[in-house]
């Protein structure tokens, strides 16, 4: 301690400012550095749907040895149209898609997405608060099984639960992209962290004493309260469930009317891929577009979101 | 003496039920199917409806097949190493960028809007990013994609190529959406690793005299081991799963020549190819979920209750010291 003392003593003023001028210039430096690789990704994250965008207005011949350019062209009417063409006469054309159908795509998919993320994000819950607020024999053996089967991916099922669904006749509808959700485990994990410090026993205790029922008092004092848990995990379950391919493409391939965006995005490539390009950037726009708005949109809840679900324990 | 008043505990297990079910129906149930028809000679829609028997030319038949089969064998391998070589500079990438975010003194701007930015190719439809990655490469008579022309205006290449008959430019171009898809991800979780570490340790490096990249290497690298070893593991298990881009990407059999054929892709064609051979997608995905199942193991390891190991480890030593106190309290007696 009284060396560096006697260093702060011994340098001179001159020194002192010197250093400071080096720290200065190091300092900047080290922002130029860094705001350059910052850019680097940020272009890299833009430019790929940027592209998209631009040649989404422009025809194939455009495209063709100037696909560079990032300014818009004016087709986007014309490839829309050709993106369409099939949609009035029901049968493919030479420069038509079979199967881009976007209004059906986007039904199929909410209606798959809000069934799954609203039976996850209830059931959840209720699983979590049968943890947390009572007290049950099996309750830590079942809490270390939710633990242990968080990992389990529906990938790796998808085979025998296919079978199942063949067997049971629900193959080509839509209730086995959404049941399955009432038992997530990665979710009831999340939410019982959650809800251990939120929830306090003695509000429900007083309920009961108010003579509320338990269902009541878990649809109108803790739902409440889980509010911006639920909120956080409603996003990702809902967007996980929009993005996925693999389980709609083995349980929906024998009904054509039940197609995701996703698969149909999927068949694009090889439908109209080499004949028309502007409306097939077209038709990758359409299926990311509400994407990029409620990503825009919520993406301060959904950055935090991933940051808080990562901290587990 | 204990009153008893009303149990409540039927509730616990009556809130649960659902859960309970659902996990039997959709997870179990499945997984059992999945066991069992590895087993059995179930090739062909025909076989779905009917009862599941036997594998007549032996009960390991599938297994032992798949064990031997080099298409499998190079499926696992290609899954290893599409995500091997994108975790390694996702991982350095993320690392970079969070040290840079929560150094204090750097005093960045814009942190939020580049995370904003940087997290964007994880949450857009991997399905929309593999076809658009896709036409990007794409090389024909009628079309070329825009990655050629960079290519050539950036003097890599002297002429427009055919990417995708090339094995190894498929490969890395799989890498790169990859780690396109991913590194955003994982620097925010860094982030919040990071920002987890009790600011006394970067102070007390701070009065030690510590610069920027030693505090880096030896505060903030073993505070997150945690979530490092976390990430990795999370990372493996989806890598181990890569389907949508390898499928997508080229023509679905993970072409040219199998590069990106990544098991994923191997038990879809199988599964639903023109020879649908159930039992072998079966055996497969059990291959796969005990792999998987390891790794989750370890997981589950590393994060089981972190309070009521210390707990335990307390009692322990707890225990322990008073048996020494015991012990020398007896010699003192003995003197």
């Amino acid at each position: 301690m009284s060396t560096y003392d006697n260093q702060l003593t011994e340098m001179s003023e001159e020194q002192f400012r010197h250093n400071q001028k080096e720290k200065k210039v190091l300092k900047t430096l080290a922002h130029i550095g860094i705001y350059t690789v910052c850019i680097i990704f940020t272009l890299l994250s833009l430019i790929p749907f940027w592209f998209m965008i631009s040649n989404a207005t422009r025809t194939t011949s455009q495209i063709y040895g100037k696909s560079l350019s990032l300014v818009p062209s004016t087709h986007l009417v014309e490839n829309y149209k050709a993106l369409m063409k099939t949609d009035e006469k029901g049968q493919a054309s030479s420069s038509g898609t079979q199967n881009f159908d976007p209004v059906t795509g986007f039904r199929n998919s909410f209606i798959v997405s809000a069934g799954a993320t609203v039976l996850a994000i209830y059931f959840s819950t209720l699983t979590a608060y049968a943890i947390v607020v009572y007290d049950w024999k099996l309750k830590r053996a079942f809490f270390t099984f939710i633990m242990a089967v968080m990992m389990i991916p529906t990938q790796v099922t998808a085979i025998g639960f296919y079978l199942m669904v063949f067997r049971v006749h629900l193959n080509g509808t839509l209730w086995p992209l959404i049941l399955p959700s009432i038992a997530s485990p990665a979710m009831v994990f999340f939410m019982k962290q959650y809800m251990q410090p939120a929830l306090s026993l003695e509000i429900i205790q007083s309920a009961r004493i108010d003579g509320a029922g338990e269902f009541y008092t878990f649809n109108k004092i803790a739902l409440p309260i889980m509010k911006p848990a639920m909120a956080t995990q409603a996003i990702f379950a809902f967007v996980s469930s929009w993005n996925n391919l693999f389980l709609p493409s083995i349980l929906l391939s024998s009904n054509a009317k039940l197609k995701t965006l996703p698969m149909m995005v999927a068949l694009l490539k090889g439908d109209i891929y080499k004949v028309n390009m502007g409306a097939l950037y077209l038709a990758i726009t359409i299926s990311i577009l509400p994407l990029f708005i409620v990503y825009f949109a919520l993406s301060k809840y959904i950055i935090a979101g991933v940051a808080l679900g990562s901290v587990k324990g | 003496m204990k009153r008893k008043g009303v149990s409540y505990a039927k509730w616990g297990y009556i809130f649960s039920a659902p859960f309970a079910i659902g996990f039997l129906l959709f997870m179990l149930y499945p997984i059992v199917n999945t066991f069992l028809m590895g087993f059995t000679d179930m090739v062909g829609v025909a076989k779905l409806t009917e009862p599941m028997h036997v594998n007549p030319a032996g009960i390991f038949k599938v297994y032992n097949d798949l064990l031997h089969n080099k298409t499998f064998g190079k499926s696992i391998v290609t899954t290893f190493i599409l995500w091997i070589l994108n975790f390694i500079p996702q991982i350095t990438v993320a690392l970079v960028l969070a040290a840079w975010f929560t150094n204090d003194r750097l005093k960045i701007k814009g942190k939020g809007f580049f995370k904003v930015v940087f997290y964007l190719p994880n949450i857009i439809t991997a399905a929309s990013v593999a076809v658009l990655y896709s036409s990007f490469f794409q090389y024909s008579k009628e079309v070329m994609g825009p990655a050629n022309e960079l290519f050539m205006k950036l003097g890599l290449i002297d002429q427009p190529m055919d990417f995708f008959v090339n094995r190894s430019a498929t490969r890395w171009i799989v890498i790169f959406i990859q780690f396109w898809m991913w590194y955003g991800y994982t620097m925010i979780v860094l982030i919040s690793g990071i920002l987890g570490i009790s600011p006394e340790l970067f102070e007390a490096a701070d009065i030690d005299g510590a610069n920027g990249f030693q505090k880096f290497l030896y505060v903030t690298i073993p505070s997150i081991k945690t979530i490092l070893l976390y990430t990795f593991i999370t990372s493996l298990i989806g890598g181990l799963q890569m389907y949508d881009i390898p499928y997508l990407l080229t023509q679905g059999n993970g072409e040219p020549d199998g590069a990106i054929r990544t098991t994923s892709v191997f038990i879809f064609k199988q599964a639903f190819g023109n020879v649908p051979s159930y039992n072998v997608a079966a055996a497969a995905s059990m291959i796969m979920f005990i792999i998987i199942g390891i790794l989750s193991a370890i997981v589950f390891f590393l994060m089981r209750d972190k309070d009521e190991a210390e707990l335990h480890k307390l009692i322990k030593r707890q225990e322990k010291e008073y048996k020494a106190k015991l012990k020398a309290e007896k010699a003192q007696g003995g003197k």
